[in-house]
């Protein structure tokens, strides 16, 4: 039993746990703090501590940025606009829905059931990805001698890199995979930049009328 | 292959894929500890160089008696700063007031760990391999601005609080026209990471090169060469490379103009003059670090300068080259030579070679960045504070719009220069692709030229019809391509 242990205490599962509870207690302090600018930074630490998982989990890209449009972006206008309106603890307001509190916690609870389930189905068990067999990571890139050919054969190399675990989540795995034409994933990708842009003219619409009425 | 090294080679000279792991950490701390030392101890030195400078330029002295020339007027205010009382204010958010320095100056030491100083994979940077350097920047560069929000917030000042919100503002409406200067040299590099960026390849290293290795930069060959044939990665550029490879004049002319939206944008986003609104001393006393004293107030003011010495830095490596010479035959001193001259073998290089190299490296971006922090002195020196308004109508107005369309433009002239690679050979592909982007451009100038006369006559026509007075004022703008609405006749 204590071998085993040391075998899953893998530094990477030890960072893992470290900043899972990270994570969790941020998020929990997130919505207990009635201060709300320090609601808001425990949430920034909530989305740094999601990306250091997204890292150990190979995706480099995703972490960076999350760090860049969570934290950096959206986080500064909620504070922005929290210190705008000089927030200060809020009194305590009279629950107007009553019934909103059991519904809540009868979702909470069904939801947690179905995370449950659905972990304990697709997981067999918690060995870490390193595992893999040496074998089975080798690909062409590692057959290539060195210095064998003079100009190397570069959209071979690309490819191997694409298809790599261990570099899928890099910037290059990410565009190789997600801008190909024959995945599926092209389409709804554009959709939702379209989808983001119809926010963005909307909201400069509605701004726009609000200025014509003050005029009028 | 069961060659033995000797603890030198460990430590200093072998490819990173063949040490153990306890010289991997010990190269790491000394990668560290080189980019800390550079990173912060050049702090003191741009001090002194920006009060001397002011003084120049102002027709006065400046601090000229501690030390030879005022050299060591730096350390003895440091001293100053560590000896005064460090005033904690009632009434402040006691935690995040402590914290607040310490979280403005944190962001700017993380920023030095991918700048590279040479190509050597092993030894260019705090961290060489990270290819994701770009982004890592863009990171780290949007998370600087909470220090100055939190400080202003927590002090409790209503003029704190202010500068603090001006600084979240401003460095917002800055960050998109850095962020898109930036993606313009990502999409003419084709890379994230920074020494590729430097290099100017437009190929993704998966290892280290092979000697001999003729690689693609996008524009042309370039002949990779070895410096060593001891397995050190420490790689030339071919002599015929200049200033006329760096990205600055890559895709002329979108490379400038990207150049200059950063270097705009590098003086908003370090809060300085002519953008230094979050602490305008006649309007805010000190904005955002009024109530800081002792060495917080120290944190602030070295990270305002770590800052600007980064944002320079990331400057001279985005667009000027990072470490190469002006000239390809500056770069280095050929090993070829050093052989020559200590008559060593061909297989063999003394251990001072590559360390001369690496010297030179670093001597040629302490050049650069030490002109681009003149200039940053000069800027200050010579152009009054803008107003807010004009501030950030010429963020949002001004600059987003000339950087969204500059990179667009790179990316229609890629995608053509792409498309016709094959058929035409890269030389020609870019030019096909060169002419359609600029004939756009030229059609873009046109555009914004037409509307901003058409708003212009249409209020010479109200003057006429004595809509609106005469000597009503125009709203001024800063820069002339400024949207048509700018130039509607707003009382």
């Amino acid at each position: 039993m204590p071998e085993s242990l040391a075998g899953f205490l893998s530094i990477p599962v030890l960072l893992f746990l470290i900043f899972a509870l990270g994570a969790v207690s941020t998020a929990v302090s997130c919505v207990l703090t009635p201060n709300p600018v320090r609601s808001a930074l425990f949430l920034v630490l909530n989305l740094f501590c999601v990306a250091i998982l997204y890292l150990l989990l190979n995706a480099y890209f995703l972490a960076v940025v999350q760090v860049i449009v969570y934290a950096g972006a959206i986080m500064v206008l909620f504070l922005f606009v929290i210190m705008l309106l000089n927030l200060g603890s809020p009194e305590r307001i009279p629950d107007q829905m009553k019934w909103q509190q059991p519904v809540a916690v009868g979702a909470g609870i069904l939801l947690a059931a179905m995370l449950t389930v659905t972990i304990a189905s697709s997981v067999p068990s918690f060995a870490p990805a390193t595992s893999l067999p040496q074998t089975a990571r080798r690909t062409t890139l590692d057959a290539r001698e060195p210095g064998a050919s003079q100009t190397m054969d570069n959209s071979a190399i690309l490819d191997d890199i694409a298809r790599r675990p261990e570099t899928m989540g890099t910037p290059y795995g990410i565009g190789k995979n997600l801008y190909n034409p024959d995945k599926p994933w092209l389409f709804p990708f554009e959709m939702v930049s379209f989808l983001l842009l119809v926010a963005v003219i909307g909201s400069v619409s509605l701004a726009g009328r609000q200025t014509s009425e003050e005029k009028a | 292959m069961e060659t033995t090294y000797t603890i030198w080679q460990y430590l200093f000279t072998l490819p990173v894929h063949e040490i153990p792991w306890w010289a991997e950490v010990f190269r790491s701390i000394l990668r560290v500890v080189i980019g800390l030392a550079f990173g912060l101890g050049l702090v003191p030195i741009y001090v002194w160089l920006e009060r001397r400078m002011l003084g120049w330029v102002q027709g006065r002295l400046g601090p000229n008696r501690v030390g030879p020339e005022g050299l060591l007027q730096p350390i003895a205010d440091v001293i100053k700063l560590f000896m005064k009382e460090d005033i904690i204010p009632t009434n402040v958010d006691r935690g995040l007031f402590l914290i607040a320095p310490i979280i403005a100056l944190a962001p700017v030491i993380m920023s030095i760990t991918v700048i590279p100083w040479n190509g050597s994979k092993s030894w260019g940077a705090v961290a060489p391999g990270l290819d994701i350097g770009i982004l890592f920047l863009l990171g780290v560069a949007s998370i600087e601005v909470y220090g100055v929000i939190l400080a202003g917030w927590s002090s409790n000042n209503k003029y704190s609080l202010l500068g603090g919100l001006r600084a979240s503002s401003q460095v917002i409406s800055y960050e998109l026209g850095m962020g898109l200067a930036i993606i313009a040299v990502l999409l003419m590099c084709g890379t994230l990471g920074l020494q590729d960026v430097v290099r100017g390849y437009d190929l993704r290293q998966p290892h280290e090169f092979v000697a001999g290795t003729v690689l693609n930069n996008g524009q042309g060959l370039i002949n990779v060469l070895p410096l060593s044939g001891t397995g050190y990665t420490f790689y030339m550029l071919d002599w015929s490379s200049g200033f006329w490879d760096w990205n600055v004049f890559r895709m002329f002319p979108f490379g400038l103009i990207a150049c200059v939206v950063y270097m705009i944008s590098m003086i908003a986003e370090t809060n300085r003059a002519p953008f230094d609104l979050p602490e305008a001393e006649t309007e805010l006393v000190a904005g955002f670090h009024t109530e800081y004293s002792g060495f917080r107030f120290g944190a602030f003011f070295m990270s305002e300068y770590a800052n600007m010495a980064i944002v320079s830095t990331i400057c001279v490596t985005l667009f000027f080259g990072g470490w190469l010479a002006p000239l390809g035959i500056l770069n280095q001193v050929p090993i070829s030579w050093i052989q020559a001259l200590t008559q060593t073998p061909d297989s063999w290089v003394p251990w001072w070679a590559n360390l001369i190299n690496s010297l030179i490296s670093a001597l040629w971006i302490i050049l650069k960045l030490f002109t681009l922090i003149s200039m940053f002195i000069l800027v200050r020196a010579s152009y009054p504070r803008l107003r807010y308004d004009m501030l950030m109508r010429f963020g949002w107005k001004g600059l987003l719009p000339v950087a969204l369309i500059n990179l667009v433009l790179i990316a229609i002239s890629l995608a053509v220069q792409h498309s016709f690679r094959d058929s035409l050979g890269t030389a020609g592909a870019w030019w096909v692709g060169q002419i359609i982007a600029w004939a756009l451009m030229l059609a873009a100038m046109l555009v914004a030229f037409v509307s901003v006369r058409k708003s212009y006559a249409s209020r010479q026509r109200d003057i006429a019809s004595g809509e609106i007075p005469a000597d009503s004022p125009i709203v001024r703008h800063p820069v002339a391509l400024a949207l048509p609405a700018l130039t509607s006749t707003e009382k």
